[in-house]
């Protein structure tokens, strides 16, 4: 069974309410986690993968 | 401007003016800090500033070191730089909206390299990965062109 770190502490997954989202855009890929315990956020994490970078040079002007 | 140039700006070869004077074959330590939605940041950021940072459980004012085990390099006539492994900040609870990361060298005064920002988010009592760009011209997360 797998554990889930949360504010209550650690929880077995199975006893939570599991939800997942994901947002595509120009600037990043967001993939989302969330545990509910009773209508409570207990646990969230954001895994993002960036896809702008800085840019400097002669004939390009920088990004950010 | 020579393509070796451009790369060597990102290992400190060169140094036009009088300061810092540097070691050798030691790579200087990155920092990425993070900032709420609410601070300003951007390309007149000069150094890392405790003001309008992140506070939260198990989150260290300053932020994380970065992994940097890949030398910058250069293709094409792109001189480019991507840190080795994705920025994580592990099991803290930010409750305060952010939307920014600042990249700045540690030893060197915590000047700063590079502001990014994304869309705004929360963390509760999990973790916060940034994952990398692809190290390559054009698409690392540094590149002088």
């Amino acid at each position: 069974m797998a554990l889930v770190n949360t504010t209550k502490g650690e929880m077995e997954e199975s006893l939570l309410e599991k939800k997942e989202g994901t947002v595509d855009n120009d600037n990043e890929t967001v993939l989302w986690t969330e545990y509910w315990l009773d209508g409570e956020l207990v646990h969230r994490s954001v895994h993002m993968t960036l896809k702008k970078f800085n840019l400097m040079g002669e004939a390009v002007a920088a990004s950010f | 401007m020579t393509t070796s140039f451009k790369t060597e700006i990102l290992t400190a070869t060169h140094n036009f003016g009088t300061a810092p004077t540097r070691g050798t074959g030691v790579a200087d330590t990155f920092k990425a800090a993070l900032y709420l939605a609410s601070a300003s940041l951007g390309a007149g950021t000069t150094v890392y500033s405790s003001t309008g940072e992140v506070t939260g459980t198990n989150y260290t004012a300053g932020g994380v070191t970065v992994t940097n085990a890949t030398a910058p390099t250069n293709s094409g006539t792109t001189a480019y730089w991507t840190p080795s492994a994705s920025i994580t900040y592990t099991n803290v609870t930010l409750s305060t909206s952010f939307d920014a990361v600042l990249i700045y060298n540690s030893s060197q005064t915590n000047k700063a390299v590079s502001v990014h920002t994304f869309g705004a988010q929360t963390i509760t009592a999990g973790t916060f990965t940034l994952v990398m760009p692809t190290n390559g011209p054009g698409t690392a997360l540094l590149n002088i062109a």
